[in-house]
């Protein structure tokens, strides 16, 4: 994994973007357990797999998701977020 | 050529004892079942049946012993840690270490070598001070120190780094050491066995078998098991093995890289790390280099490398050390690493009851690993964890009560 595709500003380098972990559901803090607050902020999926996590295009500070093989560090797919209608 | 080698080519059996009992078959029951066979899956092994009498014991281990982690670090043995946790922990592993070559009777090549922690920055002073002061406060050798004295240590240092990062003192630890980090897996695997302990390699375990919250057996491709104890020591690997209990954990992995050059003749003594450049290095007994950085930025599960660690590892050293710019790389590697949020691992007993973890290890877990096999043995032996291990459990997260080991390798501080 060299080049990541920036959905604005096409393929670039990957040493311009940062990761940012996988895209997480977080649950209402003014209503749900502590149990299961602690376990959005602290547990994580570690198995390999296909991922769908946050990566920012640094230079643009362009925040979008990508797709990834975690296994084989593949990149599969990279687009902008949209909020689910 | 000698004789003792001529002898063994000329015969048709081998003249010398294998290393290892080779068994063909897995038995269908054992006491306790460890996944791992690294260095901490064998010393837990290890100490299992020298300590506790329990030797009813299998080891599986998909690949070869010692061939994760245990093979791919870069050796290095301290204490010097910043949470009180974390510097009691380690400082039992020191000890345990300097006894070990007589212990198993084999020459590990411990060499006391004394370890920098070298400060650019006033922040990073100021840390020194403070882990310098938690350590003698456990009675553990280590001070802070002026450039002068890194400049004794290692005459060949640029003290001002190309000028950009120049180096105001360092944390220094007179028992860092290196060891050979073969020989641990080997001698350990060796002392299990020949108190009864079966290793079984190229054995993988496909998953555990759980009834009613307790371990009833382990699946392998080489059939079940069944078994009440199942011990989990696969750095890099944690996860997976977590999924098939159902078992929640921060555990995220990240490669770490090392890289080793051609060798030279001797010059480096001491072993130098400095967190703002992201380098540690230290000379091996056969002249080569050998160079760690920090994690790879994003998490990945393979053990792949790449060409832009060794470009910025290679920056960073010579700041440190100009004249090594005609030195060539000679081979580079990496390793999957067990990241925890808090940079302590987690051990001890978990939810399901008979399944023990001795996991999340990152980059700091060879050096602990003789204390790991002697504190998860005591823990799996008497379903209690042992002292030394009460702040690095599971449940810590559950409980918002993190650890917070700032001193651990190749984190930025």
């Amino acid at each position: 994994m060299k080049i990541m595709t920036c959905p604005v500003n096409g393929p670039r380098a990957i040493s311009e973007f940062s990761y940012g972990g996988e895209i997480r559901t977080m649950p209402d803090p003014a209503t749900c357990s502590d149990d299961a607050w602690a376990d959005y902020i602290f547990n994580r999926n570690g198995s390999p797999g296909v991922k769908c996590e946050w990566w920012c295009h640094t230079p643009s500070n362009t925040w979008f998701v990508a797709e990834r093989d975690t296994a084989r560090d593949v990149i599969l797919r990279t687009y902008l977020y949209t909020v689910a209608s | 050529m000698p004789w003792r080698l001529l002898r063994f080519a000329l015969s048709d059996k081998h003249p010398e004892p294998r290393m290892f009992t080779r068994h063909d078959q897995l038995k269908p029951a054992y006491d306790v079942v460890i996944i791992g066979g690294g260095g901490h899956g064998l010393a837990a092994a290890y100490y299992l049946a020298r300590d506790h009498g329990i030797t009813n014991v299998c080891v599986l281990e998909k690949g070869y012993l010692g061939g994760g982690n245990t093979g791919r670090n870069t050796t290095i043995i301290r204490s010097n840690y910043l949470t009180p946790e974390g510097v009691k922990f380690y400082d039992e592993s020191v000890r345990l270490w300097q006894d070990l070559s007589t212990d198993f009777d084999l020459n590990l090549f411990y060499s006391n070598r004394g370890h920098f922690t070298l400060a650019h920055t006033d922040a990073a002073l100021r840390t020194s001070r403070w882990r310098a002061e938690v350590n003698k406060h456990f009675g553990i050798e280590s001070e802070v120190v002026g450039p002068e004295v890194v400049k004794k240590a290692a005459p060949m240092i640029d003290l001002s780094c190309g000028g950009h990062a120049p180096i105001l003192g360092a944390l220094y630890h007179a028992p860092g050491a290196v060891a050979r980090h073969d020989a641990v897996a080997w001698g350990y695997g060796r002392g299990a066995d020949m108190r009864g302990v079966e290793i079984h390699q190229r054995t993988e375990v496909l998953g555990i078998d759980v009834a009613g919250g307790k371990v009833t057996g382990v699946q392998t491709n080489r059939g079940r098991i069944a078994t009440n104890k199942v011990l989990c020591a696969v750095a890099g690997s944690t996860p997976r093995l977590l999924d098939m209990v159902g078992i929640r954990s921060p555990i995220t992995i990240h490669p770490l890289q090392a890289m080793v050059s051609e060798p030279v003749k001797p010059w480096l003594d001491p072993i130098l790390v400095s967190g703002s450049l992201h380098v540690y290095i230290s000379q091996s007994a056969r002249g080569e280099l050998i160079m760690g950085a920090s994690l790879d930025p994003y998490e990945v599960q393979s053990t792949r490398s790449t060409l832009d660690f060794p470009e910025g590892l290679s920056a960073h050293m010579l700041d440190m050390f100009p004249f090594l710019s005609n030195v060539k790389v000679m081979r580079q590697w990496a390793g999957m690493a067990d990241m925890t949020p808090d940079f302590a691992p987690i051990m001890g007993r978990t939810p399901v009851e008979g399944f023990y973890l001795d996991g999340g290890w990152g980059t700091w877990g060879f050096k602990a690993t003789p204390v790991c096999g002697k504190t998860m043995s005591y823990t799996v032996a008497n379903d209690r964890n042992h002292e030394l291990i009460t702040g690095f459990t599971l449940d810590r997260f559950r409980n918002f009560e993190l650890t917070g080991e700032k001193g651990a390798a190749s984190v930025g501080h």
